[in-house]
């Protein structure tokens, strides 16, 4: 490996070989992962207003008692494609669209470990979830709500597709969930650049990194379900059917065994997100990186353990009730862990309020709420009072705003920067800021309250007599008022656009790689394969943080532009063994997505040709996209094993 | 294949492996676990059953025990192939593969034969919806496997195998041996352990 320092004239190369051409081509062939990672986020939050616009219609209908703006069954289909839009199509993908911008920049890589595999993990995405709405063009969307319990979604009590779009568009959604986190396992495994050891990782990566392994572990989970369910439905099988010797509970086993580590799915990578931005605008390292690190990682494996909390109220044994009980418990020490480190990075540090901080601060606030009343639900006394309730309701939104949504937006704050290579407004940050968090605390906490003095969750509409209309009306003014802070964010990025300041390579001082290249990067990533030799490569002058070791080289290093080449280095200490020839844009990551669409479109109908047509042609676009070109083939030496 | 293609550097200390090794292996826990789920799906069900499990008694072995056995041959058919490759015999590597298509079919057949013999079929019962959709998706991944094989042995005809350039042969051979380990779960959980009075 020869190692050189790359020129300003010298990126010719590296720009015609990784460059993607400006043609409608182009735009549907290209793997590059920072477009990919863009066409994530930008799809994430389309679907946000999609379910934002969803959660307006159903605080509009309960703003006061015995209303009818909606029918009781468009309402059913509402909530429903609320919950699966917001946990599906939007929590998950838009951590998935900052992890596929910045995976490679965080380990000094030039793309992806599978690139086109990354592009069709994009493709499925948006495709399951036009799936999943073209249910409402048919006037028959899920309406079994996120969970869709078993007797209610068989075919005897819930006829139709609804349920049918359902299980086919989770499981044609799982497809890209599952590549997504192969593709970033493989990368962090294989193409961090050299020096970057695993005790030097990024903070987010922990996050994205535990995630991804739940997700290999935990999605089987809801697949074989949704199999189950469609198989129930379709075919006449008895699964969740107790008359034939099947169970409903089991139902409602598999879906949390998914259901819980799909929570820490949605938040893991976005306390990564805190655990980034906290210590860069605290201007000092992260408290005790080893333990949040580590506190991650067993977030994640616990997370695996307390799935029957849902299901307190199912009637389980109570030695099984007692452990997930404690189980539930114990996994709040490493939330608790992560929340000192976060307090003592902010306590020792000299805290500069910009708006991603503020987010952050948000974020701290609304942590604490969801979790205490995620511990009082894990208690199994307090579970049965509120189960169904609308305290559970007001749980999982602090949870879920409050940890997937405030991070994100502030890391939009953080990151656009250098995706767009223009600064956002301070000014509108704030006023987005603050109608966020207003709006959200007057949306969500009434619903308490309202959970104790027990008003059920999903009901269309209530009486007039039982007193819960002033709460009501309030949270769907505090609706409003949440809508209008993320309008004024959208607003903020698009005024940004146009005519926002330019923000430099690395406008917050921040410590890590993808802050050495300029806004926004160069298709290739970095002129130069860095050698990385501290966790904070960009800070080593103010930290000292390599100790003994030399500084970490950013100007010099592999230049590698004989082809889409990065450098391929060991597990846990990064040392370079090897150079990966990366594949180039290619059509047939889209078409395999098509055909995937084709066979979900064919089981849906049913229709045994058109479902024949997309397996074959499944298997023909993938046979293509794996047959080596012939360039490879006379390229030599493939592989060593 | 086309996709990230490792070239180790000079200097290496220790062998590399190539994406597609890691890639593959990552597919058999997440497909794995899938299996798990199903199998998890038949021993809850199982353990809750009012009446006798199986309910149409227990299952015959004879026919099933020769099958495993063809499968279980064919992996090391598959194995010997692999090994012919590393020695650059690309002949025999293609004898292993299509004599491991062989056995493949050949098990998908007596499968079928053994569907056609049962009493019940997969909308009976709740067993017989978990008998007939683990073993189903089984038989379906032999299906994929029988492709990928079907595949390699194409290139390899094509002659796209060397010692130093095999990673198909890898990563199909890694592929064929999960479906094998799946079947031994299988076989064990829904053949054998209703003749050890486990549930």
């Amino acid at each position: 490996m020869t190692t050189e320092t790359v020129r300003l004239q010298d990126v010719g190369q590296l720009e015609r070989t990784w460059e993607t051409p400006r043609t409608i081509r182009g735009w549907l062939s290209t793997v590059d992962h920072k477009r990919i990672g863009v066409r994530y986020l930008v799809t994430a939050f389309v679907f946000l207003l999609l379910g934002g616009i969803e959660a307006g219609a159903i605080r509009a209908q309960l703003a006061r008692p015995e209303l009818h703006l909606l029918s009781a069954q468009l309402y059913n289909e509402l909530f429903t494609m609320h919950g699966v839009t917001m946990l599906f199509l939007y929590a998950a993908p838009v951590l998935s669209g900052f992890s596929n911008y910045f995976w490679p920049l965080l380990i000094g890589a030039r793309d992806m470990a599978f690139p086109r595999l990354n592009a069709f993990s994009y493709w499925v995405f948006v495709l399951a979830g036009i799936f999943l709405y073209t249910s409402f063009l048919v006037g028959q969307a899920p309406n079994g709500g996120w969970f869709a319990y078993t007797p209610l979604t068989e075919a005897a009590y819930t006829p139709g597709l609804n349920l049918d779009y359902y299980t086919l568009g989770l499981l044609f959604l799982g497809i890209s969930t599952t590549v997504g986190a192969i593709n970033f396992i493989v990368t962090l495994i294989t193409l961090r650049a050299p020096g970057l050891s695993i005790n030097r990782l990024p903070i987010f990566m922990w996050g994205t990194l535990t995630t991804s392994v739940s997700v290999l572990f935990a999605m089987p989970a809801l697949s074989a379900a949704c199999v189950m369910l469609f198989l129930d439905r379709r075919a006449g099988m008895h699964f969740f059917d107790p008359a034939a010797g099947g169970s409903t509970l089991l139902w409602q086993h598999l879906f949390w065994i998914f259901g819980h580590p799909w929570v820490y799915v949605v938040v893991l990578p976005a306390m990564g997100l805190v655990s980034t931005i906290i210590p860069v605008f605290s201007r000092r390292p992260l408290v005790a990186y080893p333990l949040v690190a580590l506190s991650t990682v067993a977030t994640g494996i616990l997370g695996f353990g307390v799935w029957a909390h849902h299901m307190f109220a199912a009637g389980l044994p109570d030695i099984s009730m007692s452990f997930f009980s404690a189980a539930s418990m114990v996994i709040a020490i490493p939330s608790g862990v992560a929340f000192a480190a976060w307090i003592a990075t902010i306590w020792t540090g000299r805290p500069t309020m910009r708006v991603p901080f503020l987010f952050m601060l948000g974020f701290l606030v609304l942590f604490v709420v969801g979790g205490v009343s995620g511990v009082m639900v894990g208690v199994i006394p307090f579970d049965w009072q509120v189960t169904d309730s609308y305290f559970v309701v007001a749980h999982l939104h602090y949870v879920l705003l409050g940890i997937n949504l405030f991070p994100v937006v502030g890391a939009c704050y953080y990151w656009l920067p250098k995706i767009t290579g223009r600064m956002l407004s301070e000014r509108l940050g704030r006023w987005a800021f603050w109608l966020m968090f207003i709006g959200m605390n007057v949306t969500f906490f009434p619903m308490h309250i309202l959970g104790l003095l027990g008003m059920p969750r999903r009901i269309y509409t209530y009486p007039l007599g039982a007193g819960w209309g002033t709460l009501n009306l309030t949270e769907s003014a505090g609706t409003v008022v949440l809508v209008t802070g993320i309008v004024v964010f959208l607003v903020s990025v698009g005024v940004s656009l146009r005519r926002g300041a330019p923000a430099g390579a690395n406008p917050w001082g921040a410590s890590t790689l993808e802050w050495s290249l300029p806004s926004p990067p160069p298709a290739y990533n970095f002129a130069v394969i860095p050698t990385v030799r501290s966790r904070h490569p960009l800070w080593e002058d103010r930290v000292g943080d390599s100790g003994t070791h030399a500084p970490s080289e950013l100007e010099r290093g592999a230049v590698l532009d004989e082809g889409r080449e990065t450098v391929g280095t060991t597990m846990l200490d990064a040392e370079p063994v090897a150079v990966l020839r990366m594949p180039g844009d290619s059509l047939w990551p889209l078409l395999t997505a098509l055909a995937i669409a084709l066979l979900f479109c064919g089981l849906l109908v049913p229709s045994v040709p058109i479902s024949v047509a997309g397996a074959t042609a499944i298997i023909a676009c993938v046979i293509a996209w794996l047959w080596p070109e012939r360039a490879e083939l006379r390229a030599g030496a493939e592989n060593s094993r | 294949m086309t996709s990230t293609r490792v070239v180790p550097l000079a200097g290496a200390s220790r062998p590399v492996r190539s994406l597609g090794w890691w890639g593959i292996w990552m597919v058999v826990l997440t497909e794995g676990a899938f299996f798990a789920f199903l199998l998890f799906s038949y021993f809850y069900t199982g353990s809750l059953a009012r009446g006798a499990w199986p309910p149409h008694g227990n299952p015959e072995l004879t026919l099933t025990s020769v099958n495993t056995a063809i499968l279980l041959a064919s992996s090391g058919v598959l194995w010997w192939g692999d090994r012919s490759l590393h020695k650059g015999h690309t002949r025999r590597l293609m004898i292993a593969l299509a004599v491991t298509i062989v056995l493949g079919v050949v098990f998908l057949g007596v499968q079928g034969v053994e569907y056609s013999r049962k009493a019940f079929g997969p909308d009976a019962d709740a067993y017989g919806s978990l008998f007939f959709t683990i073993t189903g998706f089984h038989g379906a991944h032999v299906a994929v496997g029988i492709i990928m094989l079907a595949t390699t042995l194409v290139r390899a005809w094509r002659g796209h195998f060397a010692p130093t350039r095999r990673v198909g042969v890898t990563v199909t051979a890694i592929y064929w041996h999960f479906v094998d380990v799946v079947w031994l779960v299988v076989f064990t959980s829904l053949y054998v352990s209703p003749h050890l009075g486990v549930l």
